[in-house]
């Protein structure tokens, strides 16, 4: 059973997606199918130094987010994680299978190793440890971001 | 707000279905009630969808999962609806806040409602562990709930 209980945000380690260089910058769990992660996506993307991609996707709330993480994990697999992120985040209305092939043939990704690799129980698992360190850090929301191991923000709501 | 070693009150109030839900019902077992503002609103649903995603993991440790606000049950099924979640909802409506008033977790007006609350009730019914947000806005995340139940 894994343990949930608060821990620290992880370091930057193998397993992370990161854009940009440099040992300063930000780690963001953000959630495929959140209108408010793409939203900020647009911002955090032209931030200068590093940012690194964590999954959080809340499947209640935003059903197709399962799938759209497990695209991006597939996509990353030959080399096009945030090109593929990017991709999703740019047209949120186009989430069904048919539409992720095309996003796949698109960034010119191998379609029968991209559709094998997305079902992948190592892609899950990968989603899943990124979940659940965003759950012992305390994420409440996404987009959540992190300056090292600092919540920064993440909305504003009222109640 | 009640204080842990209390004995934690009965109720009965109707769950998003409109069934009677007693807390009496759930004597023997460990529940979690998720005392929040309402219905509909972004804080509630971000919080109700985060824990329906670690629910399975809450379930592993013998707790049950409970949430109690003063919307009607109609207005509990359709946030169910709306959220995907399973989780049962309990519908604090008339008299109104009379469950939150007697865990102390009642705001009063103008806001009237209850604040973000977590109260553990253990096997005998009494209450193991509390959990008080500083205002309605922020929800606790689920790394608390496992922290107090490890």
């Amino acid at each position: 059973m894994a343990d949930l209980g608060s821990a620290p945000v992880p370091p930057v380690g193998p397993d992370d997606h990161v854009r940009g260089a440099g040992e300063e910058g930000v780690i963001v769990y953000a959630d495929l199918g959140c209108p408010h992660c793409a939203g900020a996506w647009q911002r955090l993307r032209e931030r200068p130094g590093r940012l690194v991609f964590r999954h959080f996707p809340v499947a209640s709330k935003h059903p197709r987010s399962p799938a759209l993480h497990a695209a991006a994990e597939a996509a990353g697999l030959q080399g096009r994680f945030f090109e593929m992120v990017d991709s999703l985040y740019a047209d949120r209305g186009r989430v069904d299978d048919p539409h992720l092939w095309q996003r796949a043939e698109d960034l010119g990704l191998d379609l029968d190793r991209f559709e094998s690799d997305r079902r992948q129980g190592a892609v899950e698992a990968r989603i899943r440890r990124n979940f659940q360190s965003g759950i012992r850090a305390g994420v409440a929301g996404t987009p959540a971001v992190f300056d090292a191991c600092t919540l920064l923000r993440d909305r504003e709501r009222e109640f | 707000m009640i204080a842990v070693g209390e004995r934690a009150p009965d109720f009965t109030l109707r769950n998003q279905d409109g069934e009677k839900v007693s807390l009496s019902d759930y004597a023997g077992r460990k529940v979690l009630l998720v005392f929040y503002p309402g219905d509909f609103s972004p804080v509630c649903g971000d919080q109700l969808s985060i824990y329906q995603e670690v629910k399975p993991e809450i379930a592993e440790k013998g707790v049950e999962l409970v949430g109690i606000s003063v919307d009607s049950f109609f207005a509990h099924q359709a946030f169910q609806e709306k959220l995907g979640i399973d989780t049962t909802l309990l519908s604090d409506f008339e008299p109104k806040g009379e469950v939150a008033r007697a865990y102390g977790s009642y705001l009063d007006a103008p806001l009237g409602f209850a604040n973000r609350t977590l109260v553990l009730v253990n096997e005998d019914g009494v209450v193991a562990w509390t959990y008080e947000s500083p205002n309605p806005g922020e929800f606790p995340g689920a790394n608390v709930i496992f922290d107090a139940l490890s």
